[in-house]
């Protein structure tokens, strides 16, 4: 029995593994440092960014020891992840797991609310996000979010999109309607609305409103985008269509999305990261997380015979 | 104005024009745009009347067929196309091995065997896309019979490839122990038959043609028998003149691994004829898949006319334009 617990401790280390990603499934090692069977928190609190899958692409940010409270209840536990530039990292987990959570600390929305305090340190540009010198705003327009609820502001669509490029940019009359073209055409939506930019950004249908806070997004030329289950209210075919559109955007940007539907992050995502009771408990590609996940607790959650 | 002309000749020069498939969704996208589809092109695809290249624009598909997803298209074409490719390789092994044996040329005989490793390596690859595409785009209806298709398909693949070997291997054998006296004429008219067995399966999937592939599924009673034959001539021959029994089994082994490739080339077929029909016609009488056969025919014929009858309601003024047009010329 001895023998068994210690393979099971020991990390599994394989050189080729930082080698380009074409090797092939069936000889990818196990990604995390170790194999658990059941989700025992205790042996959580330990995770490091030793548990992070070898050979991502460089981070563009870095959550070290992330902690964070509404009030006394400890919503997040630990947390060290990288975010790899210029790919879709998925937060994936039951509900109350914190994913929410994390996304909104990477542009400290929190703050908008007193009793709550994250620990920590997110580094992005060499700079971490959660120090008290950051300018908030600025913060805000780098670090673009989208919501579950499409929330157009009560004005027309161009003033929607210009919105955010006024409060930091100064842009001449031309330059404006440029970006403003730009950034809808990035969202798939400029053939839409390029007839009637005057109309109110609430005329339109829920797939169309998502894309215009996509828009809105991306006109700040942000170098991430925060997707908080952007398509939970949407109907399958605009679900497909803010799917491809994710495809195309990270090209230029870094993505975080977080989802409740596991096909989606399937889809969607280059890596996965699988979270439960505010503890990470594994990250990979996501080929691997839904093909082969180490941790038993993700395979549970995965193949549904979670609880 | 080119926009103008009839959809078919348009085709015809945009073909001309475009050889990257890149290219090609470039310009169906633009032509989506201006409210054009390139409906006909499947259409036309499927009746051979402008036959698709194999390595080019796999399965013509019409904009109507496409995913939202643009990588979703992406992932089921390459592992198509890979499968294709297999497919192309085993049918060379089959041609390599058997001149091979006939020429009892050792050098190519051993290419063959050499060559095997590849192929074993696609299997393996292109098991890897399904089991990708599976987890990720939950493929369903047509695109799950499909997948499985390939799925299913690329064991008879390598299977075929594995009896290709055999017969090299069986021309190496007979090049150093000496020729049969006879059986030649049986392997080289049985292998002919097999080798268009493979290549029309191959074709069928290509193109979604199930009448094709319910040929295919005939011709191999047809092999069947001629295996039988030849066999029995050669079980002849061998108690007739009893001198050269080892070589004339050696021949008996290579006429079994022909049969088999075309038993391996019929499996092929019946994918086909499933991924497209979407029933499955593996162990049914023949007359039952000529019956479902027809169906799929008919409910593909419908779909492309209905496909048509969309494109036509909806760009109502190019006949005017065209008659304007001339009108001007």
């Amino acid at each position: 029995m001895n023998d068994v617990v210690e393979r099971t401790r020991k990390p599994t280390v394989n050189a080729t593994n930082t080698a380009s990603q074409k090797t092939s499934l069936l000889d990818k090692p196990m990604s995390t440092a170790t194999q658990v069977d059941q989700p025992d928190t205790a042996s959580f609190n330990r995770q490091t960014v030793a548990d992070m899958p070898a050979g991502m692409p460089p981070a563009k940010m870095e959550i070290r020891d992330l902690n964070f409270y509404y009030g006394d209840f400890q919503a997040l536990k630990n947390i060290n992840i990288d975010i790899p530039e210029k790919n879709v990292t998925a937060f994936i987990g039951p509900s109350g797991c914190g994913k929410s959570t994390l996304l909104r600390t990477f542009n400290r929305m929190y703050d908008l609310y007193p009793g709550m305090r994250a620990e920590g340190a997110i580094n992005m540009g060499g700079q971490n996000v959660l120090g008290k010198d950051v300018d908030v705003n600025l913060l805000r327009a780098r670090v673009g979010m989208v919501f579950q609820k499409p929330t157009p502001f009560p004005m027309s669509i161009y003033d929607n999109v210009a919105f955010g490029v006024r409060l930091y940019e100064k842009l001449s009359k031309v330059e404006m309607d440029e970006r403003v073209e730009w950034a809808l055409k990035k969202a798939a939506l400029w053939p839409e609305v390029k007839d009637k930019l005057k109309a109110s950004g609430l005329s339109l249908s829920g797939g169309q409103q998502q894309r215009l806070c996509i828009a809105r997004g991306v006109a700040t030329k942000p170098e991430v985008l925060l997707l908080d289950e952007p398509t939970s209210a949407l109907d399958p075919i605009s679900t497909g269509s803010i799917e491809d559109l994710i495809e195309d955007l990270k090209q230029d940007y870094t993505i975080a999305i977080v989802t409740h539907n596991m096909q989606q992050a399937a889809r969607v995502s280059d890596y996965t990261v699988y979270m439960y009771l505010g503890d990470m408990v594994e990250m990979g590609e996501t080929d691997q997380i839904f093909t082969n996940p180490a941790q038993k607790a993700t395979e549970d959650y995965i193949t549904g015979r979670y609880g | 104005m080119v926009f103008a002309a009839e959809p078919d000749r348009l085709l015809a020069s945009i073909r001309e024009l475009i050889v990257n498939e890149e290219q090609q969704e470039i310009m169906a996208q633009a032509y989506q745009q201006l409210g054009f589809s390139l409906v006909n092109e499947a259409a036309v695809a499927r009746r051979g009347s402008s036959p698709v290249p194999r390595r080019q624009g796999v399965r013509a598909m019409s904009i109507y067929e496409r995913h939202t997803s643009k990588s979703f298209d992406q992932d089921l074409e390459t592992a198509t196309q890979l499968f294709l490719t297999m497919g192309d390789s085993v049918a060379v092994q089959v041609a390599k091995a058997i001149h091979a044996l006939i020429d009892a040329d050792e050098v190519l005989a051993r290419e063959v065997i050499n060559t095997d490793h590849d192929i074993n390596n696609k299997e393996l690859e292109l098991d890897e896309h399904i089991l990708l595409i599976v987890a990720r785009r939950q493929p369903t209806a047509s695109d799950l019979r499909l997948v499985m298709a390939l799925s299913k398909g690329v064991v008879d693949l390598e299977r075929i490839g594995d009896e290709a070997v055999k017969i090299a291997q069986m021309a190496c054998q007979i090049s150093a122990e000496g020729s049969a006296p006879r059986g030649y004429a049986e392997v080289q008219h049985l292998g002919n038959q097999v080798r268009l067995m493979v290549h029309n399966a191959l074709d069928a999937f290509t193109h979604l043609n199930v009448e094709q592939a319910f040929e295919v599924m005939r011709n191999d009673g047809v092999i069947n028998r001629e295996y039988q034959s030849a066999t029995r001539a050669l079980m002849t021959y061998i108690m007739e003149d009893s001198r050269h029994v080892s070589n004339v089994i050696n021949i008996m082994w290579v006429l079994r691994a022909l049969e088999r490739i075309g038993d391996h080339a019929r499996n092929v077929a019946e994918l086909v004829i499933y991924s497209i029909s979407g029933e499955d016609v593996r162990h049914t009488d023949h007359a039952q898949v000529a019956k479902t056969v027809q169906e799929a025919s008919e409910q593909m014929a419908a779909r492309e006319a209905t496909a048509n009858q969309v494109l036509a309601n909806e760009a109502p003024t190019y006949d005017e334009h065209t008659a304007s047009n001339e009108r001007k010329d």
